[in-house]
């Protein structure tokens, strides 16, 4: 993250790269833009171009095969986003159910990326009041990301199950929140610890000579300070959760979400292949969600990220 | 030294060491023996070659760390209860100014979280901002503003609650020199309007000559005080960028860079020759 959208009014000496600002925000999207068609090109050109059974060395297959099963046309894939979902009663467009479950996917992953930032952020708080603390925990923040997603699914899941007080019961989709936070709460901890460390000896000496306590100067100091640290850490955890949530709702096998719906269609692929590839767009939409999210946050916090650190 | 009795002393240092503990217990005595008691409304100057402990005794009257034996009083009280009673106003080398902040909201910032009102910090700030002349300043960010003009905001955060103490450490030691000069003048003015004992920390000579009342000579390993000179440059209304060119101003640069070398120098520059 390198420039910050939104216009600071009360500048007064203004700063150097006021003016072309506009200019450069047509250029970015540009660019974004012509990322994507250059991608959009060079799957069609490679499709156009190469052998249809792919570029094979000896046993391995290095180049993928080129058949309209394998690597259906971009128009094809759009296209079916605008068809139906099957041939049966129920049918919707694709583009609808879709949407539908990506909302869903949506939903969770921000379940898990809110418990997420929260434990980290607790976590790094934690570390940061307790020397002790940071040595015990930090290894084990570091271990817990060593361990394949696929393998605590199930835990979390017959664990979630034996959950019951009052009315409350555990449901499937906590458990996919429960992962994503998982994955969501690493990024943060460690960038809140380091943001939270990041006010100079002179800053903290200030609120020491003004007599102001641990609670107030993590309120009013380093909390501040930590927003260019834990901006980027944010986005980070973002990201995971949504992949978390994706793959969780596939190992959990809950239903309603993108990846269970990633699951299906790749089993019609062979009759269907360019229905595979919606739930895919789907998920690079709730990414895409996301990220303009964080992007929307860091312009609420702008105030706090002057003089930033390059991340 | 001064005469003035204890109970009214803005800070009496008796008989002070600090020795640091270092890895495998290597001790290393940054001061030794420290004697010094800072009059109200004095300028006091400390300087030294480096590790000569100055930094580190403004931190003791500062609170910011503790002495290994001897004993700090700040207007009769302890260190401690000084600091949290706020009789000092601390400006450090780096300006350390909030990046978040405005330059009014940096220079409210001790009043806020000493929960005074809105209007009255407001008030307040003007002020200050008047007293450094940057009251077109008030609502541009740090980043924003030079060096100079930075450090002018941490002095007049520093002066926020009028301390009768002001501790400095070498606030001036990051800026040119022509904005160093200026920097000086607007000090003795400010101190001489506020009325404020000064305890500053320097290592330039001409700066602690034309600043002090005072000028403390320390040496360094371990830190001492080699002894303290009386600087009588008159007023602050006299002290003007005039005295810079003044041969009594020359005499005490050479007086303390004599003391400072602990030798008869040899063809200082401007003394003999004028």
């Amino acid at each position: 993250m390198t420039a910050a959208p939104g216009s600071s009014t009360r500048a007064k000496p203004p700063r150097p790269n006021d003016a072309p600002r506009g200019n450069a925000a047509l250029k970015r999207v540009a660019f974004g833009v012509g990322g994507v068609l250059l991608l959009v090109a060079l799957w069609e050109l490679y499709k156009a171009v190469g052998p249809a059974e792919g570029v094979v060395v000896g046993d391995l297959t290095i180049l993928p095969r080129t058949t309209d099963l394998a690597m259906p046309h971009v128009w094809d894939m759009i296209t079916r986003l605008f068809g139906e979902t099957g041939s049966g009663r129920n049918a919707v467009p694709v583009w609808s159910a879709v949407l539908e479950a990506s909302v869903f996917t949506l939903g969770v992953a921000a379940v898990g990326w809110v418990v997420g930032v929260v434990v980290g952020m607790l976590l790094a708080v934690l570390m940061q009041r307790f020397r002790t603390a940071e040595s015990a925990v930090l290894p084990w923040i570091i271990l817990s990301q060593t361990v394949p997603l696929i393998a605590i699914a199930p835990l979390v899941r017959r664990w979630g199950s034996q959950l019951e007080f009052g009315d409350f019961t555990w449901e499937n989709w906590m458990s996919v929140a429960v992962i994503a936070s998982y994955l969501a709460f690493f990024p943060v901890s460690i960038g809140a610890l380091r943001g939270l460390n990041s006010p100079d000896a002179n800053h903290v000496e200030l609120f020491r000579s003004y007599g102001i306590g641990w609670w107030k100067t993590l309120i009013r100091l380093r909390l501040p300070a930590s927003v260019p640290y834990l901006l980027p850490a944010l986005r980070l955890a973002a990201a995971n959760a949504v992949i978390g949530t994706v793959v969780a709702e596939v190992s959990i096998g809950l239903r309603g979400g993108i990846g269970r719906m990633i699951i299906e269609y790749a089993q019609q692929a062979s009759g269907d292949p360019a229905k595979t590839w919606a739930p895919i767009f789907g998920a690079i939409a709730v990414g895409l969600v996301a990220a303009g999210f964080i992007a929307l946050l860091g312009v609420l916090l702008r105030r706090y990220r002057r003089g930033e650190v390059p991340a | 030294m001064s005469d003035a009795p204890a109970a009214s002393a803005a800070v009496e240092v008796v008989g002070v060491d600090k020795i640091f503990v270092g890895k495998k217990k290597a001790t290393v005595t940054a001061l030794e023996n420290i004697d010094l008691t800072v009059a109200p409304g004095e300028f006091v100057s400390l300087i030294g070659p480096s590790g000569c402990g100055k930094s580190t005794l403004l931190r003791l009257i500062a609170d910011l760390d503790a002495p290994t034996t001897g004993a700090i009083t700040v207007f009769g009280k302890t260190a401690r209860q000084a600091r949290i009673d706020q009789e000092y106003g601390i400006a450090f080398q780096q300006a350390g100014l909030l990046p978040w902040r405005t330059v009014a909201g940096n220079i409210e910032l001790p009043l806020e979280l000493h929960g005074v009102a809105g209007p009255a910090r407001k008030a307040r700030s003007a002020e200050l901002l008047a007293l450094v002349g940057l009251s077109d300043f008030a609502e541009s960010y740090p980043d924003q503003l030079s060096g100079g003009m930075q450090q002018r905001v941490a002095i007049a955060r520093s002066l926020a609650e009028s301390p009768r103490l002001l501790l400095m450490d070498e606030p001036f030691g990051a800026l040119d020199e022509m904005t160093r000069e200026r920097m000086q003048t607007e000090l003795v003015r400010i101190t001489a309007e506020t009325g404020a004992a000064v305890v500053f920390v320097t290592h330039s000579i001409p700066e602690a000559v034309y600043l002090s009342n005072r000028v403390v000579v320390m040496s360094p390993r371990p830190g001492r005080i080699r002894d303290i000179l009386t600087v009588s440059l008159g007023s602050a209304a006299e002290r003007t960028d005039q005295l810079r060119e003044n041969e009594a101003f020359f005499e005490n640069v050479s007086r303390v860079r004599e003391l400072l070398h602990g030798e008869a120098p040899v063809g200082i520059r401007g003394v003999e020759t004028r």
